[in-house]
């Protein structure tokens, strides 16, 4: 079943192009890694799909059904971009956990406001993601006291908490010393289900060729390569793609 | 009767101060009560996405820091009955009533009017910069998460603004304990005018300049009171970082 369909989505900020129609699909299950160099449009597409910026152009499907079309989007309320958004849930490269509420309470925040439950469901499905995250021990830390791996476990968990039907990562651990990267990049692996459908963005190459199902690589705005990741990482038809890869995988 | 030993005009003077001194407490706790979310009204003024609406508010806050706030407390007092209610009894024809009463009562509105809407263009600003300060990710981590802008604003944001303005507020408030005396101009009974009393001679003490100066203790003692007040709010909010 396709969870995630993008038609020939376009967006620019004035006179300068940021993707320029860009198409794919994603069946329900799959994890999709948008590799590519700084500035090639992979944050603003992960953007575009979370409603933090407005699409020029296309469309986009989830479950088979139209959420969002151009042609019609200057009609969309704010209750239904909030509506929107809640099919997708997306980890921040800074985290962007709320400071002054403890991990749990980060959690059950907004599940609480949307009113997705009584209290106690919503705080037992909270620990049940702090659980999954390896965080059980800390749930009543605030964030300044947890490291920038932990904080990063916890912003999966309370993306999960909304049950989004496709989560996306904005490169998760660009932020994060190398010795914690690890722990959240498992964490992400230890989602991947046959329910869960996830959109990475990311540097991690080995993670990206090992995790993910399917892997296009961006430059400039457009999708220049996509297939499996036997395909891209390991026969390359590019010129692009080919230096892209040379380079991210240089050995010292 | 002339009260002439300072032990016989003591009791007498801090009688007629603590009255004054609850007429300063009475201003400045309605300035606070009015200013504070006044300002916040303001703040979003000048952060409307709609320009004129922008500029306005910016005029606005521009004229009030701008100028003195004793002349703001004379024209809000003086311009409605001495120069506004001729203008429009010459134009009707018949005599309105629009000034704010000679009495205490009238000065107190008219000062509290002043100072409120004084202090809340102070305030405006400052929750300008604490509202900015906080990280777009703050909001944007509000957003994907389904939340409107009303519950991003009081459930998130406010918070975090709040203990980022603390010692800026601490100084405009501690300020305005010591300004409401510009309210004197009016003949308002705050302290200084009780304190000032005793000079021209007041209930048996004449050509005493002692209580005028005396008033001091009581600002600098309410002041006291409130640092520590501050120092605890900050401490308080001290559990997270922004």
């Amino acid at each position: 079943m396709t969870a995630l369909e993008v038609r020939n989505i376009q967006k620019n900020y004035g006179k300068t192009e940021v993707l320029k129609d860009i198409s794919f699909s994603l069946e329900k299950g799959q994890v999709l890694a948008i590799i590519g160099s700084s500035g090639s449009g992979k944050t603003t597409l992960l953007r575009c799909l979370n409603f933090l910026e407005t699409l020029q152009e296309g469309s986009i499907l989830v479950n088979g059904k139209t959420i969002f079309d151009a042609a019609s989007a200057s009609k969309l309320t704010d209750e239904q971009i909030r509506e929107n958004r809640l099919h997708f849930g997306l980890v921040f490269q800074s985290f962007n956990l709320f400071p002054q509420y403890n991990v749990l309470q980060n959690v059950t925040l907004a599940p609480t406001l949307l009113k997705l439950g009584t209290a106690q469901e919503i705080q037992e499905k909270a620990k049940k993601l702090i659980a999954q995250v390896g965080l059980s021990e800390r749930i009543q830390a605030y964030p300044c006291q947890l490291s920038g791996g932990q904080q990063q476990r916890v912003a999966i968990a309370r993306a999960l908490a909304l049950n989004p039907d496709i989560l996306c990562f904005d490169e998760p651990t660009s932020a994060l010393d190398p010795e914690l990267t690890g722990e959240v990049l498992k964490v992400i692996k230890g989602l991947k289900s046959k329910d869960s459908t996830m959109i990475v963005v990311t540097h991690e190459m080995e993670f990206a060729r090992h995790v993910a199902d399917k892997v296009i690589f961006m430059a400039d705005g457009i999708i220049e390569e996509m297939g499996t990741p036997e395909q891209v990482f390991g026969n390359p038809q590019k010129e692009k793609t080919k230096a892209f890869l040379q380079k991210s995988l240089e050995e010292f | 009767m002339e009260l002439t030993t300072f032990s016989q005009q003591l009791p007498v003077v801090i009688q007629a101060l603590n009255v004054g001194f609850v007429q300063t407490l009475k201003l400045f706790f309605v300035t606070l009560l009015g200013a504070l979310p006044l300002g916040l009204v303001i703040s979003f003024g000048s952060m409307s996405r709609f320009r004129g609406l922008r500029g306005v508010v910016k005029t606005i806050v521009w004229i009030v820091r701008g100028s003195p706030l004793m002349i703001q407390l004379m024209i809000i007092y003086y311009f409605p009955g001495l120069v506004l209610q001729p203008f429009l009894e010459q134009i009707l024809g018949y005599s309105v009533n629009i000034g704010w009463g000679g009495g205490e009562s009238g000065r107190f509105t008219a000062a509290a009017v002043a100072f409120i809407f004084n202090y809340a263009c102070y305030f405006s600003e400052i929750y300008r910069g604490g509202i900015q300060g906080v990280p777009i990710g703050q909001q944007e981590a509000g957003q994907v998460l389904g939340l409107s802008k009303s519950q991003i604003f009081f459930k998130i944001t406010l918070l975090q603004m709040v203990k980022r303005i603390i010692p800026p507020m601490a100084n405009e408030i501690i300020t305005l304990v010591k300004d409401t005396s510009l309210a004197r101009i009016i003949a308002l009974q705050e302290i200084i005018w009780a304190g000032q009393a005793f000079m021209k001679g007041s209930q048996g003490i004449s050509g005493q300049l002692w209580p005028l100066f005396f008033t001091a203790v009581y600002y600098l003692a309410f002041n006291g009171v409130l640092t520590v007040l501050f120092a605890w709010l900050e401490q308080k909010l001290d559990y997270f970082k922004v």
